[in-house]
Order: C-alpha cells, then structure tokens, then sequence
C-alpha cells in the first residue's frame, strides 16, 4: 500500500486530474508456477494407450509409471482412461517401467497416434505444439522422455536453421540465480522514467474483438506476475483491464477505435502500429461476424460492421511526421515510454534509424510471419522480410550508425519459444514480443478459423458469448504464468551454458549462432584464410 | 473520375461436394451413447450436416469433408473415439508444384470472388521453390518514392500491350506521327489457349465470355474456329472479338479477314522465318498487334531477346505448367528466365519496345505480382481458370476417361461464374499487394525488383556476414 501512495504522488504531478480520478488501484499477481491442467478430457497425445478387457485390476501399471499415465482413482473398480498424453512412448521401452511389455495380462496396447499428422503446421510442428501445451500446464520445460523437438520448427530456414555453438563446458559456472533475465526498456537520457521489465518479452497487441475478453485480462495477468507487459492491440478496452494499468501498453493505430487520449494517460508504454507483420501494409482487420455489441461499445463503431483500418497514417509520410506523431503522444502522456511498431520492408534498416531520430524509445519490428487474428492469405506469406533478417540488418546498422546503444530494438513475428528468443537477441534484439505461442498456451491448435464467423471455436480468439466461457481467466493466468515460467528456465539455461550473467550480454552475439545452411567460418572469410 | 475497373461478381458454390483438408474419423464401436455427444457443440455444426448430406447422397463416390480442423469434437469425446486425420482425397489433389493448398484457396476465390483471409499467422515453409523464394516489398514509414495511397480507388491495374516508342516523331504539321497501337488491359493477366493436355469440350466458349465480362483476352487456337463461340455468341459476334486473340495455328484454315480485322492482338507460333510472317499480317491488318509465342526451352532466353532486337511487338513467352524451363535437365524457373531477359532487354535499351507476356507456373495471385516485379509486362494463365472449375489436376482429361470433377456437365453460368469469380479475387488481391507496396500502377512494377527481395540474396547480404559462405542453393 505504501509503494501505491508513493506511485500515486508522483502520478499526481503527471497525470491530468480526470486520468487520476479513474486510475484503480494496481493489482499484484503472484509469478508461482501452479499445475493448469489441460481443459478438454483428451489431450491430444503423440502415444494412444489401449486398456483391453484382459485387464485384472491389478494395479501394476499405475505403480511402475512414473508419468502418471494409469489411474485407478480410490473408490473405483475401473481405471480411468489412460492419460496417453502423458506418455513418454518409444523412449520408455528402454526402461524397466514400460507397462506395455510388464503388464502381467497384456492387456495394454500402443501405438503412434495418427492424428498427429493433422496437428500443426511448418512453422509449429506438432511437437512444438505439445511441447508448449505441457510447459503451460506445468510451467516446466518438458522433460527429455519426451523427446519433443521443440526447440525449432520444420520451416526449413530463419530460426529454424539456426543453432546455439554452445562450448562443451560453460566458461563459467554459474547458478541459475545469479543470470538476469530482466531488460531495460529506455536507453534513452532523456528524464522519461526507466522501465525494467523482468523477462525479455512481453505480450503481442491483441485487440479485444480479435479475442476475447477472457484472453485479454489473461495475458496482462500474466504479464503483471512477470512485472513485464501486455498490449491493447488496435481500439479501446475494458475497464476491467484498469487494475493492470500498469503493465499494459496502449496502441495507437490508424483506425483509434476507441483510443482517447485518456486510455493513452493510463499507461506506462505507447506504441504506435504503423504495421504489422501478419498484414504488413495493409490496416487491421476485424470481420463483423466478431463486432458484437460488446466488442462495437469499446471500439465506438457500428455493431456488426467490418472494422478495416487504413493504412498507412495519413498524417504520416515523413520521420518528421512520425516525429510530430511521438511528440503528441508525449505530451499527452508526460511518463511515457514510446514504442514504434513496423513491418519488415526492405529499407527496414533506414526506418529503424529514422525512428530512433525521431524520438521512440522502443523499436519493435514486427516480421513478414507474424501472427493475426485475420490477415488476407496473400499477406501472411508475400510481404515483407522475415524477422530474423530484419533483427540483424537493423541491429548492424544502428550500431553503424552509432545509435544502438540509444534505443531499444524489439522483435516479433514468428517467436515460438525459449530458444527462438535466445536467438533473435543473439542477433541483435533485446527482446521480443509474443503472441501466438501464448495463444496455443491457452490451447489454441492453429486451425485458422479465428477470423470470422463465431471466430475461434476453442474459446481464445471469438467473442461469441458462448465460445467465450470455454476459459476461465484463472486457468488463463496460470496456463500463461506456466508457460512464461518454463520460457525462463529454458533461457537461463541457455545462458548457462554460454556462462553469461546476463541477458543483456547476448545482445547481438551473433558469434554463439551457427546456420546449418552456411559454413560458419566468417572468421576465417574476413581473414583470408 | 474514370469509371473504376471493377468486376461485377456473385458467389457460384460448388457443384460437388468439398474436398475439404481435415476428416473425423469415428470408431463408432465403443460408443458410450452418452446423449450428449460432442458432435452436437460442433461450432461449425459439420457432424449434422454430415449426417444430412448422407441422407440425401447424391455422389456415392464423395464423401464428406468440411470439417474445419479445430479438434474441439476430438478433445471432447467422452470415450475419445473420434480422430481427426488429413483427408486423403485432399492429399490427392493437383501435383508437387499445383498443391492441395493452392486448388484449395483457388475453389474458395471461384465460389466467393473475395480475398482470402483467414487467422493465425503465415503457416508454410520460410521459403521455397520458384515464386516461394521472393517476398514483395512493403511501404514504410520513410519510403521516399512512395506513391501515397489514399484509398485502393487510386490504384490502377492497367497495362499495355504493345510497342512503347521511346520518343515522338512529327509530321510535318508537328502532329504526333507514327504511333504504334497498344492496347490497354484493365489488368496485367491474359488467359492462354486450352492446353492439348486438358482438353475439354465447349471450354472456349465459357472463357470468351469469362473475358469479355472481366474485359480481358484469351487466345483461342485458330483451329477452334468458329466452335469456340456458342450460338448466343456467335449473333453477338462483334463484341467478343476484341476479347478474343487468334494463335494462328499454321495446321488450320485461316482467320476470315472481317473477323481478324476486328480482333486486336493475334498470336503466332515462332519459327525461322517469324519476321516475314508478322510482316504480312501487318500489311494486311495494320491495327492489330502481333505476338510470338516463343516455347521457353534452352533457347527461350536468347530467342526472346533475339526477336525483341528485330522488332518483334509482342512476345509471349511460354515454360511449362510448373513454369519450369521446357525440355532442359536442369530447368531454370520462368521468374529468374523473365528477370534475365527483362535486365538483357534493358541493358540494351529496347526495354519498352516489346511487351513480354510470361506464360507457365502462375498459380496464385501473387505469382501475378512477382512475375510483373521480375520483368514481365503480362502474365497468361489457363490452369486456375480450370481449377475453378473444380478441377483437381488429375490429368485424366482424355477421350474415354471419367473426369472425377465431372467437367463435361457444368453449365455456362456455373462455369463463367466460376471463373470470372477467380479473375476478380485476383485482381483484388493484386490490390492488396500493390497497397502494401505503396504502389499506384501496375505498370510501374514491370522489372521493379527494388520492391522485392529474394531469398538467396537476403541470405548472401545478411546472413552471409555472419554465418560466412551459403552451402546450399
């Protein structure tokens, strides 16, 4: 209560007196790991277990697997369906707790289940998909049993064929305590305040009407408990998000719907979407099916109607513009940090530069495969550089130009997990910004169906008032808190193994990176030899 | 203002049950018969529909599949008895190059004539074959040649075709002399003749009128002449003529003059002695612009720039299917053939001279755009037209053989409808790529590589500094 009064003594002096008397209380969200079980009664699993009727009961299976695959809950005559999911498969018939071969009736059976040729795509794989399902139910990285390749999808370039040279043995012990995970996000000097966040990352723009509410208060919740942040996406939103003031970032797009100038007072970051990575030149999209009442009141537009943002700025055709455009949004909010929000175009390098010239504190790019709630086809795949070419070519050239040091350059569009961070810093970022992993946290399965109609039929991208209550804002919090949790680990894992304290330090350490496509002796390419 | 190019579209559904990607497969054996079955909350209602669509079976050979892949039926199973596979019959659709994916999306734009969109982010591979290996530029912030697109109204799709003087002469009553006929397309896409490989009866008459709706061409082989026109057509003759360019097929009669005469572009087959033959026809149909059609073998490049040095108008260059050189072992791709002859034709400063239409591999709208952004001034298509059809590829298209799209029985609405839907969900999505690139006019994007990038060369310039030499092409 005594860090709220200090805050809002100092907010007095900045915010207007309307902004104030509106500002609630900030709420604490606690950041500890709690299993989120998944929330349909079959979770899709790489193994499927068969209990035939030979089975006597006997109670073996439950007592050898140390996965939990059998229960026999007390009380029951029968077992309960076995959790296949939860089945190491193929890696456990080398052990001597594989049910299958121990079971004294032969009663149990397996086999690869064959829906998982439908589950997931190039860019998430299936086992990217189950992967990230467990580390959001456990807030763990999945265990090496399962042998989940998942620390690269099967896009077969980007990201995808990028590895860590990690040293056989780390340079330096360390423990994971003392690695820093946390960066900052104004390099500026310019007496705006300093903001830490405690992960390199936070939540992707996601307006409400391209999810639902539920998903929303989700994903600031989690970013709360992460003392890190979540974003608006395109249009006003809720009341119910006051609480989390603090850890959200207003966007301001081309369309507004919904943003005044007093939900641009709320926060601590601003963002201005000149693009977006899924669409990159082409406004937001918002199909009608998905602007109920609810979605129309916050965004001040007609029930019903389609809601296409246009694109660019119109009041933008010039840095100098851009720089008007930053101006505004500094005074109108005098403790703001200010982001700028583009796409991979080719000259992304110049666009970079002239943001920085022009005041943003925050550089996000946003890459040619970055996520959406509806994009046109012909966008998703043909516009725009991917993000792992416009990390490097912006980060050389802001160093070239002596203004690395100066700015905060974040990347999107694309960033699956852990390791696709580790990597996109180690190519010049200092964070990235994440949306549709968290999407699959919350069980999303990338059918694509979250543009129109009812939207999303999984509860996370819809607001259909039925689909809606699929989610439970608590389950949410902790799928999310889960998932940011395991991320950690795994980070800290990775710079442990590099003996880095820091995050900070892998900025743009392309040399701890290896393309499996190119020789990787640039050394000895410079030199001659 | 002008009057705005736009094409007057109504959805056109299928005639035969979808060929959707994803089935549910039911292992009804161990049913619990729980009354409260998951495939009564299908969001999509699909299992319902199932059951009504076999009820009233119309094709016992098509199952059905429009399930639309969420799980949630699968997930939710009480016994989890359902399962969720890829459907077979979709695996089966088209080849390696004309996938499931892309007959897929090319169904969905002949029914709706809209702009696919759908959510979720960009799903395929990070790169590929062909057009797969090259992204189209976007307009920032900073662009300093941008156009400043207001509004998609000030976008113009329009080209030429034709001979472009790179100066003026006079008369000598100082009056503009000597200017070549050019025709102007409201939109940078032709449709070429009915391949020998896909032969179907009465197909002519449906893409004239799928032309003349969209004010496009088509070249129709000579030797179809006059059956290429119905007889509704025919007694309006003189306004499909200007739609329709002859490919005078040396085998067959010729062309009456009065109805040649009245068509604007014709069409001729490359040969040794091509010159002499555009040279007659010009004496004899002043006003019509002539192209030839060179097959793009291993002798494409340089024939192509061969004939644009001898004056040749029009050139309409031809790969195979998969836009694939024809008949090389290892085929270059008609994008990199194209940009080698659009640079060739520029260094020599004859660029403007010669139209290049690029002919094979255009599969998807924005095949349209990169084919214009590596040099060409037009693209020709057949194979979608087809597919919107509901065509699969199969290839099984011969005299005594069952067409399994059932080709032989569609209509003339059904099969105008169809394909004038696809033209307009091209030419919008066209749009689409042109806004994003901050352009204003088509014209403007023949050979622009600026507002393009290409893989190998994103690789070499930013991955090549950190991670050294490229391994593989």
């Amino acid at each position: 209560m005594e860090r709220f009064s200090v805050q809002e003594k100092e907010l007095r002096e900045i915010l207007p007196e309307k902004t104030l008397k509106t500002r609630l209380p900030q709420v604490q969200i606690n950041r500890e790991t709690k299993p989120a079980l998944p929330r349909y009664r079959n979770e899709i699993a790489k193994y499927i277990i068969y209990r035939s009727d030979d089975c006597i009961r006997c109670g073996k299976c439950a007592e050898l697997c140390p996965y939990h695959v059998h229960v026999l809950k007390p009380g029951y005559k029968y077992f309960a369906m076995p959790k296949s999911y939860l089945c190491t498969g193929e890696a456990c018939q080398k052990t001597d707790h594989y049910c299958i071969t121990q079971c004294p009736q032969k009663a149990l059976r397996i086999i690869k289940n064959p829906m998982i040729e439908a589950l997931g795509d190039y860019r998430w794989p299936a086992d990217m998909l189950l992967a990230t399902w467990r580390m959001a139910e456990t807030g763990e990285p999945p265990l090496s049993e399962y042998e989940y390749n998942y620390q690269a999808g099967e896009s077969g370039g980007g990201f995808d064929r990028i590895r860590f040279k990690f040293p056989e043995t780390p340079p330096v012990e360390l423990q994971d305590d003392e690695i820093d995970t946390s960066i900052l996000l104004n390099h500026r000097d310019d007496g705006r305040p300093q903001i830490q966040i405690d992960v390199p990352w936070y939540g992707g723009g996601m307006s409400f009407g391209s999810v639902s509410n539920v998903t929303q208060l989700s994903k600031v919740r989690a970013a709360t408990a992460f003392n890190t942040f979540s974003c608006s996406g395109e249009g006003g939103y809720m009341e119910r998000m006051r609480p989390y003031d603090d850890h959200m970032i207003t966007q301001v797009a081309t369309g507004l719907f919904g943003v005044r100038e007093e939900t641009i007072q709320r926060v601590r970051i601003v963002e201005f979407k000149y693009a977006q990575g899924a669409k990159p030149g082409l406004g937001g999209h918002l199909l009608g099916d998905k602007n109920t009442p609810a979605v129309a009141k916050i965004r001040e537009a007609v029930v019903g109607i389609s809601l296409f943002s246009p694109f660019p700025f119109h009041s933008v055709y010039s840095i100098e513009d851009h720089m008007k455009h930053l101006d505004w949004i500094k005074h109108v909010n005098r403790r703001a940090l200010l982001s700028t929000k583009v796409s991979t175009p080719t000259d992304v390098d110049m666009v970079a530069v002239g943001s920085y010239s022009a005041g943003t504190h925050i550089i996000h790019l946003d890459g040619g495969y970055g996520g959406t709630g509806a994009a046109p086809d012909i966008a998703k795949k043909n516009i725009a550089m991917p993000i792992e070419y416009a990390i490097a070519k912006v980060h050389k050239f802001l160093v070239d130009e002596g203004a690395r040091e100066k700015v905060v350059l974040i990347a999107s569009g694309g960033i699956r997990t852990a390791h696709d961070i580790a990597k996109a810093i180690a190519l010049g970022a200092d964070g990235v910004v994440v949306g549709t992993a968290e999407m699959i946290a919350l069980g999303c399965v990338r059918c694509s169906r979250c543009s129109a109609g009812r939207g999303c039929p999984r509860g996370i991208a819809t607001t259909d008032p039925g689909l809606v209550t699929q989610i439970d804002i608590e389950w949410g919090t902790q799928r999310l808190i889960n998932l940011y949790s395991a991320w950690r680990k795994d980070l800290i894992e990775i710079l442990k193994r590099f003996g880095l304290r820091s995050v900070r330090e892998l900025v743009g350490r392309s040399d701890l990176l290896m393309h499996l496509d190119f020789t990787n002796d640039i050394l000895n390419e410079l030199t001659g030899k | 203002m002008p009057e705005k190019y736009h094409i007057k579209t109504t959805p056109v559904p299928p005639r035969l049950p979808r060929i959707g990607k994803h089935g549910i497969v039911d292992w009804r054996e161990d049913c619990a018969r729980c009354h409260n079955c998951v495939k009564k909350a299908c969001v999509y209602d699909r299992h319902r529909q199932e059951a009504a669509y076999i009820r009233n079976l119309k094709y016992s050979d098509f199952l059905f599949f429009e399930c639309m892949g969420c799980f949630s039926c699968v997930q939710n199973c009480t016994k989890d008895l359902l399962c969720l596979t890829i459907n077979s019959e979709y695996k089966k659709l088209g080849n390696h190059y004309w996938t499931p994916e892309i007959i897929h999306i090319t169904w969905q734009q002949a029914e709706t004539a809209a702009v696919p969109v759908s959510g979720a982010g960009y799903r395929g591979k990070f790169s590929g074959h062909g057009f797969d290996s090259m992204w189209t530029d976007m307009s920032e912030i900073v662009r300093p040649t941008r156009d400043g697109i207001h509004g998609r109204e000030y976008i113009s799709t329009s080209v030429d075709i034709g001979k472009k003087p790179s100066y003026l002469t006079f008369d000598s009553d100082q009056n503009i002399s000597g200017l070549p006929a050019v025709i102007d397309i409201p939109m940078p896409m032709i449709v070429d003749m009915n391949p020998a490989e896909f032969t179907l009866p009465q197909l002519e008459s449906y893409i004239i009128e799928a032309v003349k709706l969209t004010d496009l061409i088509a070249i129709v082989d000579s030797a179809k002449w006059p059956a290429a026109l119905n007889d509704s057509q025919m007694k309006n003759i003189e306004a499909y003529l200007p739609h329709i360019a002859f490919h005078l097929n040396p085998d067959a009669p010729e062309i009456p003059f009065d109805v040649l005469r009245k068509t604007r572009l014709v069409e001729i087959p490359d040969h040794d002695d091509v010159l002499s033959r555009i040279a007659e026809l010009k004496e004899k149909y002043p006003g019509l612009i002539i192209s030839v059609r060179v097959a793009l073998d291993s002798k494409g490049v340089d024939r192509t720039v061969e004939l644009s040095r001898l004056g040749a108008e029009v050139i309409h260059t031809v790969a195979d299917f998969n836009g694939n050189e024809i008949g090389v072992d290892s085929p270059g791709f008609i994008k990199d053939r194209i940009r080698e002859i659009h640079t060739t034709l520029i260094k020599e400063g004859i660029r403007d001279e010669v139209t290049i239409i690029a002919s094979g591999g255009f599969a998807l709208p924005e095949h349209m755009a990169k084919g214009l952004l590596c040099g060409a001034d037009v693209i020709s298509i057949y194979l979608p037209l087809l597919i919107a059809l509901e065509c699969r590829l199969c290839n099984t298209c011969r005299p005594g053989l069952i067409c399994p799209a059932r080709l032989e029985d569609i209509s003339f609405e059904y099969g105008v409808g169809r394909m004038r839907n696809l033209i307009a969900a091209w030419h919008l999505q066209l749009i689409e790529l042109m806004g994003a690139m901050g352009m204003r006019e088509a014209r403007r994007l023949r050979g622009d590589v600026g507002r393009a990038m290409f893989f190998e060369e994103l690789e070499e310039e930013i991955f090549g500094t950190l991670f050294g030499s490229r391994k593989r092409a």
